[in-house]
């Protein structure tokens, strides 16, 4: 398989990448992120250690003009895409600060489209493969704490279900995949409840088992799904009250 | 945000500003930025060698940078723990050729301790097969320093506990190895005569180690279990799954004491004197046991403990190893892990810890009176000529430094010459008066 995972220097980006290196052979992956003096070792790093092709591209999901042209120029073009990037911001500064909230609203969404409909076009004529795209639980209910990334992550949804219903005719799939607690470098130093909280490692192998079972939603871990339901179910008269 | 650190030993503990080095970019910035640093790895060291203020926290630089099959070199940076390269590269038949008791180290903190196996009678320390390494100076500047190029630092740096700079990456020489087994042979011992002599009768072995009962006294002391073993001929490249158990929380303070000890040994003693003799194991099970048993370092209690390992020279070896055994049998402050092994001879690096003779590495629970206990074992190992293991330290003195090793001024003319200003510093560094 030729595969793209775009947003590649994050910790999950990376275990992905491992995992489908050493899971999919024959494997050609790309890598693109902005910080290519940290990609370049990662990508010489997994060629070497899995045997397959790996290279780093320069990318950057908010210079929306590049995209096409990036895209374009990869040569073979990709049959998967993972969509990775993503930024969960400072909600405190989000609420106060347009530039933060911009920049959350942009990466997690705006940035994730304009990448998705080139990728998808492509697909779509070619007939083939399909994009994985990484949201989140915070999308599934508003939450004082990050509300600005979970609304982003929440159309991000939206749109995804709509491209799934679009691509569907031409055999072309779409993979929603909805991560709980990660421990990784945008959670460093959170709070978070250990008994909830999954390895990079660990969810990038229950991402590729959901992906081969051609799921359409993947919650990782699974009994994320049974926790958003209960938190889904709660009445907005007693949400608004609480301090999850 | 300050965060609470502590060595492998759980003593003591401290808190420090630490930074992440994801690039060495970002390496250079945090470095530049602070007065003072030490760089930090996988935190096995036992005590305070990699505690600071300000640490550098080198784990996520982490990958392997290249690899050439015919010479068996692979270039990786400071980051990279021994079981990653052991995973990428047992599968094309190669291992390390030198790795200590755990793979859950960095290729940098290897390089910093210079650390030492099985096969050091046979292979020397860890630098014995590094090509050359890429250091950063105090001043941000990156040094690459190999036997043949900047020698110095490169032997100051090897075993120098990371106060010569801030180890980036380097290219490690592999051995190439036909399976993933070990032919072990065991060999009960009954007194400590009888494991020196086992010792030299095995000593063609490529590897070779031994437990040894610490509380036993009188016409046991010294009882040993002496292991050797060689790299199977077949058997296949792949490590069998094994389970990990782990240590869920911190065992009362006190619960490994010298009853619980003492028993712990008597039935290790017996069952392999029942048991000795051939047999085939894995590499994991071989080289590392304790690395099954995640967090063991629990098992101390929260008050935590020590490793206390020092050398002495083969000659007057015997005679100091009966004075230590005896004291510590006589004080009843039985260590649970006590690994004896013979050394080769030295190598040139300033601060490299093995010398040719016999190693004991003790664990002990912090507890009262252990400090003067080892103050006064200290004194015998530097009467019989020995030294003390700075990886393992946490609690020597500075004039114990300067009596076990004698190269420590031109450690310290390498040091100033590349560090003029003192900027790479420990809390071990400090206290030993290192600058």
């Amino acid at each position: 398989m030729n595969l793209l995972i775009a947003g590649a220097n994050s910790d999950l980006a990376v275990c992905l990448a491992e995992t489908f290196a050493a899971m999919e052979k024959p494997a050609n992956i790309l890598l693109a992120s902005r910080n290519l003096e940290r990609l370049e070792a990662t990508a010489k790093d997994i060629s070497i250690r899995f045997d397959v092709p790996c290279k780093a591209l320069a990318f950057d999901a908010l210079d929306y003009e590049s995209l096409p042209g990036f895209y374009a120029a990869l040569d073979p073009g990709p049959d998967w895409v993972i969509l990775c990037f993503g930024y969960l911001g400072d909600e405190k500064k989000a609420e106060q600060d347009w530039a933060e909230a911009k920049h959350i609203l942009d990466t997690n969404y705006a940035g994730a489209v304009r990448f998705l409909e080139i990728v998808a076009a492509d697909l779509e004529k070619r007939k083939t493969g399909g994009i994985v795209a990484i949201g989140s639980v915070a999308g599934l209910r508003g939450r004082k704490s990050n509300y600005h990334y979970g609304a982003a992550k929440a159309a991000l949804g939206v749109f995804l279900s709509g491209l799934r219903n679009r691509l569907h005719p031409a055999g072309v799939r779409v993979m929603t995949v909805l991560p709980g607690f990660l421990q990784t470098k945008m959670t460093q130093g959170m709070p978070l409840p250990a008994l909830l909280t999954t390895s990079p490692n660990k969810a990038a192998a229950l991402i590729h088992a959901a992906w081969k079972k051609q799921k359409d939603i993947a919650y990782i871990p699974g009994w994320w799904r049974w926790i958003m339901l209960v938190i889904r179910m709660i009445p907005e008269k007693v949400f608004k009250g609480l301090s999850l | 945000m300050p965060s609470r650190i502590s060595g492998w030993g759980r003593y003591p503990w401290i808190e420090a500003q630490i930074a992440v080095a994801d690039t060495t970019s970002a390496a250079r910035k945090h470095l530049l930025a602070w007065p003072d640093c030490i760089a930090r790895g996988a935190g096995k060291s036992y005590g305070d060698s990699a505690l600071s203020q300000n640490v550098l926290q080198m784990t996520p630089l982490n990958r392997i940078l290249a690899f050439d099959a015919d010479r068996g070199e692979v270039v990786c940076e400071a980051g990279v723990g021994l079981d990653k390269l052991i995973d990428a590269f047992l599968p094309k038949g190669f291992f390390l050729s030198v790795t200590p008791g755990t793979k859950q180290i960095t290729v940098g903190g290897a390089i910093a301790s210079d650390v030492h196996g099985k096969n050091h009678h046979r292979c020397g320390c860890f630098s014995t097969c590094v090509n050359w390494i890429d250091l950063m100076s105090a001043a941000g500047e990156i040094i690459r320093c190999s036997p043949q190029q900047h020698p110095e630092i490169f032997q100051a740096t090897c075993g120098g506990m990371g106060l010569t700079g801030i180890i980036l990456a380097a290219a490690l020489r592999l051995q190439p190895i036909k399976s993933a087994w070990i032919d072990q042979k065991t060999i009960y011992c009954r007194d400590l005569d009888a494991v020196l002599a086992a010792f030299d009768e095995f000593a063609d072995m490529p590897y070779s180690v031994a437990w040894i009962d610490c509380l036993a006294k009188g016409a046991c002391l010294g009882r040993s279990v002496l292991m050797v073993g060689e790299h199977a001929g077949c058997g296949g490249l792949s490590l069998p799954e094994k389970p990990t158990a782990t240590i869920p929380f911190s065992f009362p303070n006190g619960a490994l004491n010298s009853a619980s000890i003492r028993l712990f040994n008597t039935a290790y003693a017996w069952v392999h004197r029942r048991h000795a003799g051939e047999s085939r194991v894995s590499l994991d099970q071989f080289f590392y046991p304790l690395d099954g048993i995640a967090n063991w370092n629990r098992m101390y209690g929260n008050r935590g403990f020590l490793q206390y390992q020092f050398v002495l020279p083969r000659s007057g070896g015997a005679d100091g190893l009966l004075a230590i055994l005896s004291a510590i049998a006589g004080m009843g402050m039985g260590s649970f892990l006590a690994v004896l092994k013979l050394f080769g001879p030295a190598n040139r690096n300033f601060l490299s810890f093995p010398m040719d003779g016999y190693t004991l590495a003790l664990d002990f629970g912090i507890q009262p009176g252990l400090l003067p206990f080892l103050d006064r074992l200290d004194r015998l190992v530097a009467r019989f000529g020995g030294r003390i293991y700075l990886t393992k330290d946490v609690r020597m003195a500075p004039w114990m430094l300067k009596e076990g090793y004698p190269l420590l001024d031109r450690f310290l003319q390498v040091k100033r010459s590349i560090d003029p200003h003192n900027r790479f510093r420990s809390l071990q560094s400090n206290r030993l008066e290192i600058a």
